[in-house]
């Protein structure tokens, strides 16, 4: 009982509870927070909890079988806060939110957007689908469409390698210098800055394309084969 | 040989999944199958009335989940064709009276007795969603060629790729070929083209199909309706038979023969 105490550490929240997780293999962890739940089923009951899982890695299976064993208990998992980059895509992939409106007190372990330069990038080889909203503290490099009702937001720049008709948010922190590339963003929402691409009448054949800021103006340029 | 376990969702609602399933049922048990439907949309049920079986309710699922009765006395014989069954939804229960791993269980135990079945999936990415397709083996994602049904059928299939159930397959309803031609209704093509699986059928729009819903005739027990034809030729794909599609290999002669005959 004890041990299960010092091992799930249990914070109230504005808008729900915030579930912190120690150091242990997760075998014991699970464990441990089925025991917190069980023994205290009422306070638990309809609870809106986040899960602070540290640098533990989740897959697909494991997340989604974890969420569904709490809702079974009348628990509503929301959130997953990680240190770990394959549990955060998970937790993305699953639908579920990757940061609660208090920030992390260690938010500082992730560097900020100038520093990451040109090696950071996430790689995402799959087709976005609606719903899916995809963060990452430096450049988006998707291989797959952007379908409508998809997010890619980036500290950095983006670049599809597809169709895009969904949200692309590049330097959301504020990185001007930041750019949008795709095969076809005829009908993609573009967002650089603090600036959104003021929609035009853009007709007929796709091509590539890179857009980007210029005296405050999301401006294009297309790629054409003849080029350098 | 177990039974396949089949859900049929959307996430838009009003699109046609109880119809569809009602249609798939009763196609696959026309043929000689032993079908059991499952509605999945606790709280509002209405594959029964689809089916017109209403009158014949006296277990539902949760009497079954809860061990109420015994599954058998839970499933409804159709009226028309011996080896089709319902198990029909609570009415007055909500979706959290059931879990996913009740329908696992639910499903497992049905393996042994039929061939096919096939869950309802209610609209909605919630609870009842998740229970409907908990136990399946696949999942047919329904949509109509209209750009608010395809987003959800997207974000759907999104799920279902993140849950790794699998690729679902694809049935595009009611279908208007008239519309088509005069580009005020998306295509075929459209639909595949931002969904990017499988088409597993395409059921053309018809009047006869609204008919058999209220009736509680199901229309794939017609055999002059085209919408009835479309039904039976997805159970046959279901079995894994190659039925070409309604001349859609013909591109645009699809629509022009569909058309010339209204």
């Amino acid at each position: 009982m004890s041990d299960s105490n010092t091992l799930v550490e249990i914070k109230g929240l504005r808008d729900g509870l915030l579930i912190s997780l120690g150091n242990a293999e997760w075998d014991e962890l699970r464990a441990a927070l089925m025991e917190q739940i069980e023994v205290r089923r009422s306070f638990f009951q309809g609870a809106r909890v986040a899960l602070d899982v540290g640098s533990q890695i989740f897959h697909v299976n494991e997340l989604s079988e974890l969420r569904d064993t709490l809702s079974e208990r009348g628990v509503n998992l929301w959130a997953v806060v990680s240190e770990s980059p394959t549990t955060e895509k998970t937790a993305q992939l699953l639908g579920l939110a990757t940061r609660i409106s208090r920030p992390r007190p260690q938010e500082t372990t992730r560097p900020p957007a100038e520093e990451i330069g040109e090696g950071a990038a996430m790689w995402v080889a799959r087709t976005l689908r609606s719903g899916t909203r995809i963060e990452f503290p430096g450049n988006i490099v998707v291989l797959g469409d952007v379908n409508p009702g998809a997010e890619v937001i980036a500290e950095g720049g983006i670049l599809v390698w597809g169709r895009v008709r969904g949200i692309v948010h590049a330097g959301v922190k504020g990185d001007e210098s930041a750019v949008v590339c795709g095969l076809d963003l005829s009908a993609a929402r573009i967002r650089i800055g603090g600036v959104s691409a003021v929609l035009s009448e853009r007709s007929g054949e796709s091509h590539p394309e890179k857009y980007f800021l210029e005296d405050g103006i999301i401006k294009s340029e297309s790629w054409q084969s003849n080029q350098s | 040989m177990g039974a396949q376990v089949i859900t049929i969702t959307s996430g838009k609602g009003g699109v046609g999944k109880t119809t569809a399933v009602a249609n798939l049922a009763v196609a696959l048990a026309a043929d000689g199958a032993r079908v059991v439907c499952i509605d999945g949309d606790i709280g509002l049920r209405n594959l029964d009335v689809v089916m017109g079986l209403e009158n014949r309710i006296v277990y539902d699922v949760v009497d079954a989940i809860e061990g109420r009765c015994r599954l058998r006395q839970a499933m409804i014989r159709d009226k028309r064709l011996p080896e089709l069954y319902l198990i029909p939804a609570a009415q007055t229960r909500d979706k959290s009276a059931v879990t996913p791993s009740d329908m696992i269980r639910l499903c497992n135990e049905l393996r042994t007795e039929v061939d096919w079945v096939l869950i309802d999936s209610p609209a909605g990415i919630e609870r009842g969603f998740k229970n409907s397709i908990a136990a399946a083996d696949r999942v047919l994602v329904l949509t109509n060629p209209e750009v608010s049904a395809v987003r959800d059928a997207d974000r759907v299939i999104g799920i279902l790729e993140a849950e790794e159930k699998g690729t679902p397959s694809l049935i595009i309803n009611r279908l208007n070929p008239v519309m088509v031609k005069q580009h005020d209704m998306l295509s075929a093509e459209d639909v595949l083209d931002l969904l990017a699986i499988k088409l597993i059928g395409i059921v053309p729009e018809d009047e006869g199909v609204i008919v058999g819903t209220n009736r509680g005739n199901p229309v794939a027990l017609e055999p002059k309706s085209r919408a009835g034809q479309a039904f039976r030729n997805i159970a046959k794909r279901m079995k894994g038979e190659d039925v070409p599609f309604m001349n859609l290999e013909a591109g645009t002669g699809l629509w022009a023969r569909l058309t010339g005959r209204k």
